[in-house]
């Protein structure tokens, strides 16, 4: 018997390995610029291993997910649907939003939470070639003195940091890595 | 009690609590919403650090969970316990060991770790709520960073009392934006509130999350005139002999006679084995 | 010498022991069965069924026996048991027009289509202690007529047509959940109604008791209270239907109240819902009071500054699950916030002692 394809790569024993998915991303929010693999998640192409797992963890039928671009497949709209039950939306109404930098267009589309629900924002996916700690220049919250972490759009990310408190929140993933930055990390050129 | 999931809440409610944690560790001291469930244990007595931990524990967490402090108050007991059933995690009574701790008014006095992870219990979470009792009202001066009122009450405190008169769940603001409420620890442990672990604020019948990731800059509220000054009982331990930790006074007879002992039993029982003595500790190696 | 209090563990175990046997009572009498409690403190049943907000008498006939009859703590048990249960579906908006009614009087008509049936009801009764039943409950039987087979329209259907009655418009939007979404202010009707329909009986009453002494007093009639039994159903996508998947018990008033007009309403009558598990007649009733006075902004009432008109302090304290674990957590210690308050007593009247002390000396 040969399973469809987007009915397999899910947790094997959801329990455990979202409790392990989560404490990775809750690690990686919490320090900027730390790296984290994420496994545990079998996603179809392209999505990767760290991008399918963070879906499988935090999205359900209460959430809205984005998927931007190439990633926008059948396969990976209805493995998601299948493992998570969550609705698909437009980035503007989007509670998670997964893809590359490029196609995920401007942050200006997505939800930045209000002045009295700042919590009301989109965390974005985004999917990245690289990940390592170098590039910009992290402080702030979760960073001891400063940390470095190569960004895709140091300029757009700069604006949305200024937006604190409101503003987006990110992970960026590459195969089974993972790190973040949470709307509080203040970013500069590395010098 | 193989009948309930592991960490006894279901994936959906744990997906709903992760999504909240994340959001507050991304905006630092900010109350997030969460849709606390009901618990087996009663709304007050640490429902929210419960659904909290129980979101973030993994399986090879070792949980220690204290109640003033102390390991062996029957609070702390009843939810080790309940996690032991639940779970099936190992548990601990030693701060240097656990990476989970789960706590009720107290931070341990050993430093905590990179690796480690506190959950405070929060009664009520809202800093500015015995000031002004609107959720509606409170919400607005979070949102407006108006945070007068609390410095009206501190500076009334002190015109009246020659000092602030708040000694527990002292205010704090949390890189430099939000007023946090850091539960009802004395204000002898809000300057451990900048610490290297990762703090998760839970309150479960006020339906709050909150967190301060590590490495953050809190900040007890005060003024220049009048700095904040974390205090604690004139003494050292009867038992351990240490003199900068926090005390519990215990009346040990009739007569009225007192003792102090550490709150941290873990801390002090770590320093009796290391040698050190307390003004009473003869007696009490028997 | 000094012992640290030890043991926990042990005397958590000892005081559930302890606990089981006084349950249990003195074991020569005979113990009680869930059935006894379901069919003869039926309306208990009902309340921790309602407060508990799960429709299932044997449970919630063993909580109350669980609990040694303390209402409170077997709602808790059912309410704990109740978030366990996963979500398989979202049953149809009950038809209460359809219900088989056993009771339905109206405050407002001496008489209307469907009647008014007193039903198994204490108000014509004299409140005298009954001695025979120390001895023996047996009872003979209720005379019975043929139930009505068709279903009975709601009163205030009749003053729908002159229009002065406020039309409540239907709705297809699907209202929250206060059990899946934090509680958020301003609430909502669907959300106030869900509050209050589990919220504390006693809590409810006394809110509604208050509205009648002249703190928002908003002048109600019972314009229906009827109490029976409904089916529930359920659409099933597999099957294109909806199905019946159970029976439940309700009770539903509606109130008339007066109502002058307002800047935007013209003078018509209002209303008020309650909507509970079982025979739960009070609760409806006080229910429809609060929900009444909870309407003043969409009627555009002045706010009277009543405690049942105040949305946020109803809501935050009806809920007795909330009130009782709040209320008795003050009993955990609280060694560490008392050391701190008595250190800073101390020390504030030590300064205070030296501020009056270089007074009195230079007197």
């Amino acid at each position: 018997m040969t399973a469809q394809p987007h009915y397999s790569g899910g947790f094997q024993n959801a329990p455990v390995q979202a409790a392990h998915a989560f404490r990775a991303a809750m690690t990686v929010m919490a320090r900027p610029g730390e790296i984290r693999e994420l496994n545990g998640s079998r996603p179809p192409n392209p999505l990767s291993t760290a991008a399918g797992t963070l879906l499988l963890t935090l999205c359900d039928p209460e959430t809205k997910v984005h998927l931007a671009g190439a990633i926008n497949t059948d396969a990976v709209r209805e493995w998601l649907t299948f493992h998570t039950g969550a609705p698909l939306a437009q980035a503007a109404d989007a509670d998670f939003a997964v893809g590359r930098w490029a196609e995920l267009g401007s942050l200006g589309t997505y939800r930045i939470g209000t002045a009295e629900y700042p919590d009301r924002s989109a965390t974005l996916i985004v999917e990245c070639d690289e990940l390592q700690q170098a590039g910009a220049e992290l402080s702030g919250p979760g960073i001891k003195g400063t940390a470095q972490l190569f960004l895709p759009d140091i300029p757009a990310l700069q604006a949305n940091a200024a937006l604190y408190p409101l503003g987006c929140d990110f992970f960026f993933t590459c195969g089974n890595r993972v790190a973040a930055l949470p709307r509080s990390t203040r970013i500069s050129m590395e010098t | 009690m193989n009948e309930y999931n592991f960490a006894y809440l279901d994936e959906q409610t744990k997906r709903m609590i992760r999504r909240a944690i994340l959001k507050g560790l991304a905006v630092p001291g900010y109350q997030v919403p969460f849709a606390s469930r009901e618990m087996p244990m009663p709304y007050g007595w640490g429902t929210g650090g419960v659904q909290v931990s129980a979101a973030t524990l993994m399986p090879e967490d070792t949980l220690k969970v204290i109640d003033q402090g102390a390991d062996d108050t029957t609070n702390a007991v009843s939810i080790r316990k309940f996690f032991e059933n639940t779970a099936g995690v190992e548990t601990t009574e030693e701060t240097e060991k656990a990476t989970i701790i789960q706590t009720r008014h107290r931070i341990p006095e050993a430093k905590l770790r990179e690796d480690q992870i506190i959950v405070y219990q929060v009664p009520i979470p809202e800093p500015l709520r015995f000031l002004e009792p609107r959720e509606t009202e409170t919400r607005k001066m979070h949102s407006l960073e108006e945070y007068g009122l609390m410095h009206v009450k501190l500076y009334e405190d002190i015109s009246q009392h020659g000092a602030i008169s708040t000694a527990y769940a002292y205010p704090v603001k949390v890189s430099d934006r939000y007023v946090m409420d850091p539960s009802p620890i004395p204000k002898f442990d809000n300057p451990k509130l900048e610490m290297d672990a990762i703090q998760l604020f839970g309150a479960g019948r006020e339906q709050r999350i909150y967190a301060v990731p590590p490495h953050t800059k809190v900040v007890s509220l005060d003024f220049e005139d009048y700095p904040f000054e974390a205090t604690k009982a004139a003494h050292p331990c009867d038992l351990c002999g240490s003199d900068d930790s926090y005390l519990d006074e215990v009346i040990m007879d009739d007569a009225g006679n007192r003792m102090f002992v550490c709150s941290d039993t873990d801390f002090c029982r770590s320093r009796r084995k290391a040698g050190h003595k307390g003004r009473l500790a003869e007696e009490n190696a028997a | 010498m000094y012992v640290a209090v030890k043991g926990g563990e042990k005397a958590i175990e000892n005081a559930h022991a302890w606990l089981a046997e006084e349950r249990r009572g003195a074991p020569d009498i005979a113990e009680l069965s869930i059935a006894q409690i379901r069919e003869q403190l039926s309306l208990a049943v009902n309340r921790v069924m309602a407060e508990g907000s799960l429709y299932d008498p044997d449970l919630a006939a063993l909580a109350i026996k669980q609990a040694r009859g303390d209402l409170i703590e077997a709602i808790f048990l059912i309410r704990a048991y109740r978030t366990t249960l996963p979500r398989l579906g979202y049953s149809n908006p009950v038809k209460t027009d359809e219900m088989a009614c056993d009771r339905r009087i109206s405050a407002t008509f001496k008489d209307a289509p469907g009647g008014q049936v007193l039903g198994p009801t204490f108000d014509y009764t004299h409140r005298l202690l009954d001695f025979k039943l120390a001895a023996e409950g047996e009872v003979p039987v209720a005379p019975t007529l043929q139930p009505r087979t068709e279903a009975t329209p709601h009163i205030t259907e009749f003053l729908k047509g002159e229009d002065i009655i406020q039309d409540e418009p239907a709705s297809d939007a699907t209202p929250g959940d206060l059990t899946r979404e934090p509680m958020e202010f301003p609430s909502n009707r669907p959300l106030r109604l869900q509050s209050l329909t589990r919220g504390d009986e006693g809590f409810v009453l006394g809110m509604a008791y208050s509205t009648q002494r002249g703190y928002a007093r908003n002048h109600a009639f019972v314009g229906e209270l009827r109490i029976g039994k409904l089916a529930v159903e359920m659409d099933i996508p597999e099957l294109g239907f909806a199905i019946d998947i159970g029976e439940i018990e309700l009770t539903e008033c509606e109130t008339v109240n007066q109502f002058k007009g307002s800047k935007t309403e013209p003078p018509q009558f209002t209303r008020g819902y309650g909507l509970v598990f079982g025979q739960s007649e009070r609760k409806s009733i006080a229910m429809a009071l609060v929900d009444r006075a909870l309407r003043w902004e969409e009627l555009g009432e002045d706010n009277l500054g009543a405690p049942a008109q105040d949305e946020e302090f109803v809501l935050s304290h009806a809920d007795n699950i909330q009130a009782t674990g709040f209320l008795e957590h003050i009993k955990l210690p609280h060694y560490v916030d008392f050391q701190s308050e008595l250190e800073l007593v101390r020390k504030l009247r030590r300064e205070a002692e030296e501020r009056i002390k270089p007074k009195e000396a230079a007197e």
